[in-house]
Protein backbone atom coordinates (compact mmCIF):
# COMPACT_ATOMS: atom_id res chain seq x y z
CA UNK A 1 0.00 0.00 0.00
CA UNK A 2 0.96 3.42 -1.12
CA UNK A 3 2.41 5.31 1.88
CA UNK A 4 0.75 9.14 1.61
CA UNK A 5 3.31 10.77 3.76
CA UNK A 6 0.72 11.58 6.74
CA UNK A 7 2.70 10.98 10.05
CA UNK A 8 1.79 12.18 13.86
CA UNK A 9 3.85 14.53 15.45
CA UNK A 10 4.70 13.52 18.96
CA UNK A 11 3.97 16.41 21.00
CA UNK A 12 7.23 18.53 22.44
CA UNK A 13 5.61 19.78 25.43
CA UNK A 14 7.16 18.59 28.41
CA UNK A 15 4.25 17.31 30.73
CA UNK A 16 5.73 17.74 34.34
CA UNK A 17 2.64 16.54 35.88
CA UNK A 18 2.48 13.42 33.96
CA UNK A 19 6.59 12.77 34.04
CA UNK A 20 7.98 10.45 36.23
CA UNK A 21 10.96 11.81 38.19
CA UNK A 22 12.34 8.98 39.90
CA UNK A 23 15.56 8.86 38.45
CA UNK A 24 15.96 12.41 39.86
CA UNK A 25 14.60 11.67 43.02
CA UNK A 26 17.34 8.91 43.41
CA UNK A 27 19.84 10.92 43.09
CA UNK A 28 18.49 13.86 44.72
CA UNK A 29 18.59 11.48 47.81
CA UNK A 30 22.15 10.31 47.04
CA UNK A 31 24.10 13.48 45.72
CA UNK A 32 22.27 16.47 47.52
CA UNK A 33 24.70 18.47 45.36
CA UNK A 34 22.38 17.71 42.23
CA UNK A 35 20.00 20.10 43.54
CA UNK A 36 22.73 23.10 43.10
CA UNK A 37 23.03 23.10 39.21
CA UNK A 38 22.17 26.58 37.81
CA UNK A 39 22.86 25.53 34.45
CA UNK A 40 25.48 27.46 33.67
CA UNK A 41 26.94 25.08 31.32
CA UNK A 42 30.62 25.22 32.33
CA UNK A 43 30.54 21.04 32.84
CA UNK A 44 29.46 20.90 28.60
CA UNK A 45 31.97 23.33 27.79
CA UNK A 46 34.81 21.83 29.02
CA UNK A 47 33.15 18.12 28.45
CA UNK A 48 35.80 15.97 25.69
CA UNK A 49 32.77 13.66 25.04
CA UNK A 50 31.10 16.85 24.30
CA UNK A 51 33.40 18.19 22.21
CA UNK A 52 32.82 14.76 19.56
CA UNK A 53 29.08 13.77 19.98
CA UNK A 54 25.60 15.20 21.05
CA UNK A 55 26.49 14.60 24.42
CA UNK A 56 25.40 17.92 26.98
CA UNK A 57 25.71 17.09 30.67
CA UNK A 58 23.82 20.26 31.59
CA UNK A 59 20.42 18.87 29.30
CA UNK A 60 21.10 15.46 31.31
CA UNK A 61 20.73 17.18 34.42
CA UNK A 62 17.78 18.97 33.04
CA UNK A 63 16.32 16.84 31.58
CA UNK A 64 16.65 14.10 34.60
CA UNK A 65 15.13 16.92 36.36
CA UNK A 66 12.11 17.42 34.42
CA UNK A 67 11.98 13.31 34.45
CA UNK A 68 11.92 13.33 30.16
CA UNK A 69 13.87 10.26 30.95
CA UNK A 70 14.24 8.75 27.38
CA UNK A 71 16.66 11.25 26.18
CA UNK A 72 18.92 10.79 29.21
CA UNK A 73 18.77 6.87 29.03
CA UNK A 74 19.73 7.18 25.52
CA UNK A 75 22.68 9.50 26.34
CA UNK A 76 24.09 8.51 29.85
CA UNK A 77 26.77 5.85 28.63
CA UNK A 78 28.55 8.40 26.67
CA UNK A 79 30.39 9.76 29.88
CA UNK A 80 33.63 8.81 29.98
CA UNK A 81 33.67 9.75 33.55
CA UNK A 82 36.65 11.71 33.45
CA UNK A 83 35.34 14.59 35.61
CA UNK A 84 37.04 17.11 34.26
CA UNK A 85 33.52 18.79 35.03
CA UNK A 86 33.33 18.22 38.46
CA UNK A 87 36.47 20.74 38.13
CA UNK A 88 34.54 23.55 36.44
CA UNK A 89 31.48 23.62 38.49
CA UNK A 90 30.59 26.77 40.09
CA UNK A 91 28.53 25.28 42.39
CA UNK A 92 30.49 22.30 43.61
CA UNK A 93 27.85 19.76 42.09
CA UNK A 94 29.48 15.93 42.23
CA UNK A 95 28.63 15.72 38.80
CA UNK A 96 30.74 12.43 37.71
CA UNK A 97 28.52 10.94 40.74
CA UNK A 98 25.50 12.31 39.29
CA UNK A 99 26.19 10.18 35.97
CA UNK A 100 26.61 7.24 38.08
CA UNK A 101 24.20 7.44 40.75
CA UNK A 102 22.22 8.12 36.77
CA UNK A 103 23.24 4.64 35.35
CA UNK A 104 22.64 2.93 38.49
CA UNK A 105 19.09 4.35 38.88
CA UNK A 106 18.38 3.30 35.19
CA UNK A 107 19.54 0.27 36.23
CA UNK A 108 17.12 -0.52 39.02
CA UNK A 109 14.61 0.28 36.40
CA UNK A 110 15.63 -1.85 33.86
CA UNK A 111 15.99 -4.77 36.81
CA UNK A 112 12.24 -3.89 37.90
CA UNK A 113 11.11 -4.32 34.11
CA UNK A 114 12.31 -7.94 33.84
CA UNK B 1 20.16 77.11 62.84
CA UNK B 2 16.14 77.26 62.69
CA UNK B 3 15.05 76.42 59.80
CA UNK B 4 11.89 74.12 58.58
CA UNK B 5 12.05 71.06 56.11
CA UNK B 6 8.94 69.48 55.12
CA UNK B 7 9.44 65.69 54.51
CA UNK B 8 6.78 64.27 52.21
CA UNK B 9 5.94 60.58 52.80
CA UNK B 10 6.64 58.31 56.00
CA UNK B 11 7.58 55.44 54.58
CA UNK B 12 11.37 54.06 55.31
CA UNK B 13 13.36 57.01 53.43
CA UNK B 14 10.37 59.72 54.55
CA UNK B 15 11.05 58.54 58.31
CA UNK B 16 14.90 58.41 58.00
CA UNK B 17 15.62 61.27 56.33
CA UNK B 18 12.85 63.13 59.02
CA UNK B 19 14.80 61.43 61.90
CA UNK B 20 18.06 62.42 60.78
CA UNK B 21 16.76 65.85 60.08
CA UNK B 22 15.68 66.27 63.39
CA UNK B 23 19.23 64.95 64.65
CA UNK B 24 20.51 67.35 63.19
CA UNK B 25 18.84 70.48 64.43
CA UNK B 26 15.84 71.17 62.04
CA UNK B 27 12.34 71.63 62.62
CA UNK B 28 10.55 68.68 60.32
CA UNK B 29 6.77 68.34 59.27
CA UNK B 30 6.25 64.71 58.56
CA UNK B 31 3.99 64.63 55.89
CA UNK B 32 1.80 60.93 54.92
CA UNK B 33 -1.24 60.74 52.46
CA UNK B 34 -2.00 57.23 54.97
CA UNK B 35 -3.11 57.11 58.37
CA UNK B 36 -0.29 55.59 59.92
CA UNK B 37 3.33 55.92 58.93
CA UNK B 38 5.67 53.38 57.90
CA UNK B 39 4.56 52.77 53.83
CA UNK B 40 5.15 49.10 52.69
CA UNK B 41 6.96 47.68 55.89
CA UNK B 42 3.63 47.55 57.59
CA UNK B 43 2.93 44.83 54.75
CA UNK B 44 6.01 42.90 55.14
CA UNK B 45 6.41 39.80 57.35
CA UNK B 46 9.81 39.17 56.76
CA UNK B 47 12.67 40.82 55.42
CA UNK B 48 15.63 39.52 52.67
CA UNK B 49 18.39 38.06 52.96
CA UNK B 50 18.28 37.36 56.52
CA UNK B 51 14.50 37.36 56.98
CA UNK B 52 14.16 39.47 60.23
CA UNK B 53 11.13 40.20 60.92
CA UNK B 54 9.53 43.54 59.35
CA UNK B 55 8.64 44.90 63.04
CA UNK B 56 12.80 45.35 64.30
CA UNK B 57 12.73 47.84 61.09
CA UNK B 58 9.61 49.64 61.74
CA UNK B 59 10.62 49.78 65.01
CA UNK B 60 13.97 51.72 64.66
CA UNK B 61 11.95 53.77 62.57
CA UNK B 62 9.69 54.60 64.53
CA UNK B 63 12.10 55.41 67.49
CA UNK B 64 14.26 57.54 65.11
CA UNK B 65 10.92 59.65 64.32
CA UNK B 66 10.34 60.24 68.44
CA UNK B 67 11.49 63.49 68.10
CA UNK B 68 10.32 66.67 69.61
CA UNK B 69 11.09 68.73 66.64
CA UNK B 70 8.95 66.43 64.11
CA UNK B 71 5.35 67.26 63.86
CA UNK B 72 3.74 64.19 62.05
CA UNK B 73 0.51 65.00 59.77
CA UNK B 74 -0.65 61.65 58.89
CA UNK B 75 -3.73 61.31 56.69
CA UNK B 76 -2.45 64.27 55.11
CA UNK B 77 -1.79 64.73 51.11
CA UNK B 78 0.04 67.63 49.48
CA UNK B 79 -2.33 70.33 47.45
CA UNK B 80 0.42 72.90 46.34
CA UNK B 81 3.79 73.66 46.53
CA UNK B 82 4.98 77.20 46.09
CA UNK B 83 8.73 78.70 45.49
CA UNK B 84 9.04 82.00 46.52
CA UNK B 85 12.80 82.94 46.85
CA UNK B 86 14.55 80.53 49.07
CA UNK B 87 11.10 79.16 50.37
CA UNK B 88 8.31 76.76 49.34
CA UNK B 89 5.23 77.00 50.58
CA UNK B 90 3.51 73.49 50.93
CA UNK B 91 -0.33 73.64 50.87
CA UNK B 92 -1.12 70.71 52.57
CA UNK B 93 -4.90 69.02 52.10
CA UNK B 94 -6.08 70.18 55.78
CA UNK B 95 -5.83 73.78 54.08
CA UNK B 96 -2.33 74.16 56.50
CA UNK B 97 0.45 76.40 54.85
CA UNK B 98 4.01 74.66 55.82
CA UNK B 99 6.79 77.00 54.97
CA UNK B 100 9.84 74.98 54.43
CA UNK B 101 13.38 76.20 53.54
CA UNK B 102 13.96 72.82 52.21
CA UNK B 103 11.94 70.16 51.27
CA UNK B 104 12.72 66.07 50.70
CA UNK B 105 10.69 64.18 48.43
CA UNK B 106 10.09 60.38 49.95
CA UNK B 107 6.92 59.27 47.89
CA UNK B 108 8.04 56.11 47.62
CA UNK B 109 6.52 53.12 44.99
CA UNK B 110 3.07 51.77 44.11
CA UNK B 111 3.35 48.02 43.43
CA UNK B 112 2.44 46.79 39.87
CA UNK B 113 -0.86 46.20 39.52
CA UNK B 114 -1.02 42.60 38.76
CA UNK B 115 -4.40 42.59 37.48
CA UNK B 116 -2.73 44.75 34.15
CA UNK B 117 -1.31 41.23 33.12
CA UNK B 118 -4.60 39.89 32.33
CA UNK B 119 -2.73 36.44 31.02
CA UNK B 120 -1.82 35.28 34.93
CA UNK B 121 -5.47 35.83 35.98
CA UNK B 122 -4.80 37.88 39.21
CA UNK B 123 -8.55 39.40 39.93
CA UNK B 124 -10.13 36.49 37.74
CA UNK B 125 -9.03 32.84 39.16
CA UNK B 126 -9.13 32.09 42.64
CA UNK B 127 -6.04 30.83 43.26
CA UNK B 128 -3.82 33.57 41.86
CA UNK B 129 -2.56 35.63 44.33
CA UNK B 130 0.66 38.47 44.35
CA UNK B 131 3.34 38.58 46.69
CA UNK B 132 2.03 41.31 49.09
CA UNK B 133 -1.13 39.18 49.19
CA UNK B 134 1.32 36.10 50.51
CA UNK B 135 3.07 38.23 52.71
CA UNK B 136 -0.47 39.25 54.26
CA UNK B 137 -1.02 35.29 54.86
CA UNK B 138 2.44 35.14 56.31
CA UNK B 139 1.58 37.38 58.91
CA UNK B 140 -1.52 35.55 59.54
CA UNK B 141 0.33 32.57 60.03
CA UNK B 142 -2.42 30.96 57.21
CA UNK B 143 -1.35 30.20 53.76
CA UNK B 144 -4.80 28.55 52.07
CA UNK B 145 -5.77 28.59 48.86
CA UNK B 146 -9.37 29.97 47.97
CA UNK B 147 -11.05 26.90 49.56
CA UNK B 148 -9.47 27.22 52.80
CA UNK B 149 -7.17 24.02 52.30
CA UNK B 150 -3.15 24.19 52.25
CA UNK B 151 -1.55 24.54 49.01
CA UNK B 152 0.78 21.49 47.76
CA UNK B 153 2.39 22.33 44.68
CA UNK B 154 3.03 26.23 44.26
CA UNK B 155 4.18 28.38 41.54
CA UNK B 156 6.36 31.66 41.35
CA UNK B 157 6.11 33.90 38.42
CA UNK B 158 9.10 36.49 38.67
CA UNK B 159 9.28 39.68 36.43
CA UNK B 160 5.58 40.39 37.25
CA UNK B 161 5.00 44.25 35.69
CA UNK B 162 9.08 44.03 35.36
CA UNK B 163 11.54 43.49 32.42
CA UNK B 164 7.99 43.68 30.05
CA UNK B 165 7.38 46.48 27.41
CA UNK B 166 3.84 45.34 27.30
CA UNK B 167 3.29 47.33 30.09
CA UNK B 168 5.50 49.68 29.28
CA UNK B 169 8.19 48.97 32.21
CA UNK B 170 11.36 48.23 30.65
CA UNK B 171 13.82 48.17 33.43
CA UNK B 172 14.18 45.73 36.38
CA UNK B 173 12.45 46.21 39.72
CA UNK B 174 15.76 44.10 41.36
CA UNK B 175 14.27 43.22 44.26
CA UNK B 176 11.13 40.63 43.03
CA UNK B 177 14.26 38.01 42.61
CA UNK B 178 15.15 37.79 46.44
CA UNK B 179 11.81 38.29 47.44
CA UNK B 180 10.63 34.87 45.27
CA UNK B 181 13.15 33.35 46.68
CA UNK B 182 12.53 34.32 50.32
CA UNK B 183 9.01 33.88 50.08
CA UNK B 184 9.62 29.77 48.46
CA UNK B 185 11.60 29.32 51.80
CA UNK B 186 8.89 30.61 53.92
CA UNK B 187 6.42 28.85 51.97
CA UNK B 188 8.41 25.40 52.44
CA UNK B 189 8.97 26.21 56.14
CA UNK B 190 5.02 26.43 57.28
CA UNK B 191 3.67 24.02 54.23
CA UNK B 192 6.70 21.33 54.35
CA UNK B 193 5.08 19.07 52.07
CA UNK B 194 4.69 21.53 49.28
CA UNK B 195 6.66 21.85 46.29
CA UNK B 196 7.63 25.21 45.31
CA UNK B 197 8.46 25.91 41.83
CA UNK B 198 10.10 29.63 40.21
CA UNK B 199 9.78 30.95 37.19
CA UNK B 200 11.93 33.35 36.09
CA UNK B 201 14.10 35.16 33.27
CA UNK B 202 17.04 35.50 35.03
CA UNK B 203 17.92 35.25 38.51
CA UNK B 204 19.11 38.74 39.34
CA UNK B 205 20.68 38.00 42.59
CA UNK B 206 23.02 41.36 43.32
CA UNK B 207 22.75 42.09 46.49
CA UNK B 208 24.67 40.87 49.70
CA UNK B 209 24.17 37.44 50.54
CA UNK B 210 21.35 36.85 48.07
CA UNK B 211 22.94 34.35 45.96
CA UNK B 212 23.86 32.57 49.41
CA UNK B 213 20.28 32.50 50.13
CA UNK B 214 19.67 31.32 46.28
CA UNK B 215 21.46 28.56 46.91
CA UNK B 216 20.34 27.73 50.30
CA UNK B 217 16.63 27.67 48.54
CA UNK B 218 18.11 25.09 45.97
CA UNK B 219 20.07 23.21 48.84
CA UNK B 220 18.15 22.99 52.12
CA UNK B 221 14.74 23.76 50.84
CA UNK B 222 14.83 22.00 47.28
CA UNK B 223 13.10 24.81 45.16
CA UNK B 224 12.61 24.03 41.81
CA UNK B 225 13.79 26.72 39.60
CA UNK B 226 12.91 27.32 35.93
CA UNK B 227 14.01 29.42 33.27
CA UNK B 228 11.27 30.76 31.11
CA UNK B 229 8.94 33.59 31.36
CA UNK B 230 4.79 32.36 31.86
CA UNK B 231 2.87 33.05 28.90
CA UNK B 232 -0.33 32.32 30.69
CA UNK B 233 -2.43 30.58 33.53
CA UNK B 234 -5.61 29.14 33.08
CA UNK B 235 -8.14 27.64 35.67
CA UNK B 236 -8.58 24.09 34.94
CA UNK B 237 -12.18 22.11 35.79
CA UNK B 238 -10.91 21.45 39.74
CA UNK B 239 -9.90 24.68 40.44
CA UNK B 240 -6.30 24.22 39.91
CA UNK B 241 -4.23 26.83 37.55
CA UNK B 242 -2.70 25.70 34.35
CA UNK B 243 0.50 26.89 33.47
CA UNK B 244 2.53 27.30 30.32
CA UNK B 245 5.69 27.97 30.13
CA UNK B 246 9.06 27.44 27.84
CA UNK B 247 11.76 25.93 29.60
CA UNK B 248 14.53 27.74 27.97
CA UNK B 249 17.28 25.45 28.99
CA UNK B 250 15.23 22.53 27.44
CA UNK B 251 14.61 24.53 24.79
CA UNK B 252 11.16 22.98 24.74
CA UNK B 253 7.86 24.06 26.26
CA UNK B 254 6.17 22.66 29.41
CA UNK B 255 2.93 22.54 31.01
CA UNK B 256 1.80 22.00 34.61
CA UNK B 257 -1.00 21.73 37.31
CA UNK B 258 -0.39 24.27 40.24
CA UNK B 259 -2.98 24.65 43.91
CA UNK B 260 -1.47 28.73 43.85
CA UNK B 261 0.45 30.96 42.09
CA UNK B 262 2.23 33.88 43.26
CA UNK B 263 2.91 36.87 40.98
CA UNK B 264 6.19 38.55 41.95
CA UNK B 265 4.65 42.68 41.41
CA UNK B 266 7.76 45.22 40.72
CA UNK B 267 8.02 48.54 41.58
CA UNK B 268 6.14 51.64 39.87
CA UNK B 269 6.54 55.31 40.38
CA UNK B 270 3.49 56.02 43.03
CA UNK B 271 0.36 57.34 41.84
CA UNK B 272 1.18 60.16 44.97
CA UNK B 273 4.93 60.86 43.63
CA UNK B 274 3.02 61.40 39.99
CA UNK B 275 0.97 64.13 41.78
CA UNK B 276 3.89 65.79 43.45
CA UNK B 277 5.94 66.03 40.41
CA UNK B 278 3.07 67.60 38.47
CA UNK B 279 2.48 69.85 41.41
CA UNK B 280 5.87 71.22 42.33
CA UNK B 281 7.16 71.10 38.90
CA UNK B 282 9.34 68.38 39.40
CA UNK B 283 10.99 66.43 36.35
CA UNK B 284 10.47 62.53 35.96
CA UNK B 285 12.82 60.42 34.11
CA UNK B 286 12.28 57.57 30.92
CA UNK B 287 11.06 54.90 33.51
CA UNK B 288 8.34 57.39 35.55
CA UNK B 289 10.22 57.89 38.54
CA UNK B 290 11.26 61.11 39.58
CA UNK B 291 15.15 62.22 37.26
CA UNK B 292 17.85 62.70 39.50
CA UNK B 293 20.62 65.42 38.60
CA UNK B 294 23.16 63.18 38.21
CA UNK B 295 23.30 59.50 38.67
CA UNK B 296 26.62 58.79 39.94
CA UNK B 297 26.97 61.77 42.44
CA UNK B 298 23.54 64.00 42.24
CA UNK B 299 21.16 60.80 42.98
CA UNK B 300 19.42 62.98 46.15
CA UNK B 301 19.18 65.93 43.56
CA UNK B 302 16.04 66.89 41.71
CA UNK B 303 15.54 69.43 38.87
CA UNK B 304 14.43 71.93 41.51
CA UNK B 305 16.98 73.74 44.09
CA UNK B 306 15.71 73.22 47.35
CA UNK B 307 13.78 70.35 46.84
CA UNK B 308 15.55 66.86 47.56
CA UNK B 309 14.57 63.23 46.85
CA UNK B 310 15.49 59.40 48.60
CA UNK B 311 14.33 56.43 48.32
CA UNK B 312 12.04 54.34 46.16
CA UNK B 313 10.82 57.82 44.29
CA UNK B 314 13.94 57.52 42.58
CA UNK B 315 14.55 54.20 41.25
CA UNK B 316 14.00 50.33 43.02
CA UNK B 317 15.54 49.97 46.04
CA UNK B 318 16.08 47.84 48.85
CA UNK B 319 15.77 49.08 52.67
CA UNK B 320 19.37 49.05 53.09
CA UNK B 321 19.45 51.30 49.87
CA UNK B 322 16.69 53.18 51.04
CA UNK B 323 18.29 53.70 54.06
CA UNK B 324 21.15 55.14 52.95
CA UNK B 325 19.72 57.32 50.23
CA UNK B 326 17.71 58.52 52.61
CA UNK B 327 20.93 59.73 54.85
CA UNK B 328 22.80 61.26 52.08
CA UNK B 329 19.48 63.28 51.33
CA UNK B 330 19.78 64.91 54.76
CA UNK B 331 23.42 65.61 54.02
CA UNK B 332 22.57 67.23 50.81
CA UNK B 333 19.70 69.36 52.77
CA UNK B 334 22.25 70.35 55.36
CA UNK B 335 25.10 71.01 52.56
CA UNK B 336 22.29 73.16 51.09
CA UNK B 337 20.77 74.89 54.13
CA UNK B 338 24.36 76.33 55.26
CA UNK B 339 25.30 77.50 51.90
CA UNK B 340 21.83 79.55 51.96
CA UNK B 341 22.28 80.88 55.17
CA UNK B 342 25.91 82.30 53.92
CA UNK B 343 24.42 83.55 51.16
CA UNK B 344 21.75 85.67 53.53
CA UNK B 345 24.75 86.73 56.15
CA UNK B 346 27.26 87.44 53.68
Amino acid sequence: MDKFGFTISKGRQIDYDLNDRFIAEYIFEHEPSFRLCIECGGCSSTCSTGQFTLFSLRELHILIKRGENDKARQNIRKCMLCGKCMLVCPRGVNTRNVVLLARQAFQKENEHAV
Amino acid sequence: MNKNVVVIGAGVAGMEAAGRLAIAGFAVSLIEKQESQGGHLNNWHQLFPDRRDGKEVSEYLRKLTQNDRIKLHTGTSIEKINHVKNIYAVTTSSGEVLNADAVVVATGFDLFKSSRKEEYGYGIYDNVITSADLEGMFQSGKIIMHDGRAPEKIGIVHCVGSRDEKVGNLYCSKLCCVTAVKQAIELREYLPASKVFCFYMDMRMGGSMYEELYREAQEKYGISFIRGKVSEASEAINNKIKIKVEDTLVGRPLKMELDLLVLMAGMEMSEGGKRIAAVAGLKTGENRFFAVADQHYGSNNSNLKGIFLAGTCVAPMNITETISHARAAVSEVIDYLNSTEKQRNG
